[in-house]
């Protein structure tokens, strides 16, 4: 019997999401391999984000299937998807840490619900090493508030690494940063993967992120997975919808 | 019709989410501080207020009828049975219900809630049960201590015009009040305190994008729950009539 570890982390299969008339993804398929970084690539509005929030089980599909660990996510009760959930991590554009939080709380939150046995000391520990991964172990006892963007960012991705997931779905990370920022951030994400041998669905339109951090591109194009290669192969192509995105 | 099925199937969540173990104790006596001890300030002036000043406006009627000594029995009975609970709860909702709608509605909109969901944390019971639970408890103290200060407020309004000893204006009140007036008040409290925490949740989590949709989710909390409020008091005098209890 083949190892389960050998079989892709996620494949998704004639995936539909449609928004009243408005049909968002028609019949999208992707399968991502584990341990690498796949970056759909999509004009805004062509449903990227919908995309990664039907993974997450935020919306429900019309039709179509999500396996993630060969887990259908369509399937799956209220209770089964907040399991699968812990082993899935989502980096939000806007960060979304609770800003009624110190930084120190909003990373110990998901621990004490998902951990319940664990020790304060362990739970110290985990977060201060979680901080230390971004370079802000000095912001522990801060508000969200008292944080620039590039920091909320950097705090975003120590909470979605805390539970340790074997995914990670980032919604345009480095939108709204500067360049130097939007490095750090890339960077930080390569870093992270590598140490925690994660798998990872980046949706992004900034091209450099692309290059930086992709392993796989997916062109996501009325509502499908239009091409799919390397950024080298995709950045050779004479498509006129594929090379808009490269000029 | 949509609107009250949403709100019926969100109130049912309470007795299946919102009760299930694991409890979020802490969450729950932050909330019970925040709902209950911080609000005690503005009922107790306004239950201060109403006491006094029905007292003065009930006083020169009573002196006409020759009636002035029972000033006490009326406005003790007024306050314990219907004005005290439903001036407190819609203090209340005005000052919690619009708290919780903003609240929830700006947590709605910069997607914190979503981020509980996607880390496999349900937010009906860390946010939603939490906070109906506090109000549900908090409503009911608020109420027994407003009354007892809106007494209290009568009791300095007779002593403008007349004099009366404070054991004497409170024997009078007490005398007058039967366990059936006191218990169903309190007790319909519980449902305002339920009404307002469940309402301002729903509309906090219904709020739709944009800080507009955070305005509009607290002005229409506290209009649907000022309703709510009345509606529940309209059947609790029903409920009571036909218990015998009235």
């Amino acid at each position: 019997m083949e190892p389960k570890n050998n079989k892709p982390i996620i494949v998704i299969k004639d995936l539909v999401k449609s928004f009243g008339d408005k049909v968002i993804l028609d019949g999208f398929n992707l399968t991502v391999e584990r341990g690498t970084n796949v970056v759909i690539l999509g004009k805004s509005g062509s449903g990227k984000s919908v995309l990664i929030k039907c993974i997450i089980g935020l919306l429900k599909p019309e039709s179509g299937s999500i396996f993630v660990n060969e887990d259908n996510i369509t399937a799956l009760s209220e209770d089964e998807l907040d399991e699968t959930r812990t082993k899935i991590g989502f980096l939000f554009q806007s960060n979304a840490l609770y800003d009624s939080m110190t930084i120190r709380e909003n990373l110990e939150f998901p621990l004490l619900r998902h951990w319940v046995d664990i020790t304060r000391e362990e739970v110290d520990r985990l977060v201060s090493e979680a901080l230390e991964n971004v370079d802000l172990l000095h912001t522990i006892d801060m508000m969200p508030s008292e944080l620039s963007g590039g920091m909320l960012k950097r705090v975003a991705l120590a909470r979605t690494m805390i539970l340790r997931p074997e995914i990670i779905l980032y919604d345009e990370p480095t939108t709204g940063l500067d360049p130097v920022t939007s490095r750090e951030i890339e960077n930080l994400i390569l870093k992270l993967q590598e140490k925690n041998h994660t798998s990872s669905i980046i949706i992004s339109h900034d091209m450099n992120c692309v290059k930086n951090t992709a392993d796989v591109v997916v062109l996501l194009l009325e509502g499908k997975s239009y091409a799919q290669g390397s950024f080298e192969e995709l950045a050779q192509s004479t498509d006129k919808n594929i090379k808009q995105f490269f000029d | 019709m949509d609107e009250t099925g949403k709100v019926a199937s969100f109130t049912g969540r309470f007795f299946s989410v919102g009760i299930q173990p694991r409890y979020e104790n802490r969450e729950l006596l932050n909330q019970c501080y925040k709902i209950g001890y911080l609000s005690f300030p503005l009922v107790g002036l306004t239950s201060f207020i109403m006491g006094l000043v029905l007292t003065m406006q009930l006083r020169p009627s009573l002196v006409d009828y020759g009636v002035e000594s029972q000033l006490p029995v009326m406005v003790g009975l007024a306050i314990v049975r219907e004005i005290g609970p439903v001036i407190t709860a819609l203090i209340f909702a005005g000052k919690i219900g619009s708290s919780i709608g903003a609240e929830l509605g700006s947590m709605k909109v910069t997607e914190q809630i979503d981020a509980m969901t996607v880390s496999g944390i349900k937010p009906y019971k860390y946010l939603v049960a939490t906070r109906v639970l506090a109000t549900t408890l908090m409503l009911p103290l608020l109420t027994i201590l407003g009354d007892g200060i809106s007494l209290f407020g009568s009791y300095l309004g007779v002593n403008i015009r007349s004099v009366t000893s404070i054991d004497l204006f409170f024997l009078q009140v007490f005398k007058s009040l039967d366990f059936s007036d006191v218990l169903p008040a309190i007790i319909k409290t519980l449902f305002f305190g339920f009404a307002v925490g469940i309402v301002g949740c729903y509309k906090g989590f219904s709020s739709s994008k944009g800080t507009q949709g955070v305005g509009v989710s607290a002005n229409s909390a506290v209009v649907l729950s000022s309703v709510m409020i009345f509606v529940i008091d309209l059947l609790a005098v029903q409920i009571t009539e036909l218990m015998g209890l009235n």
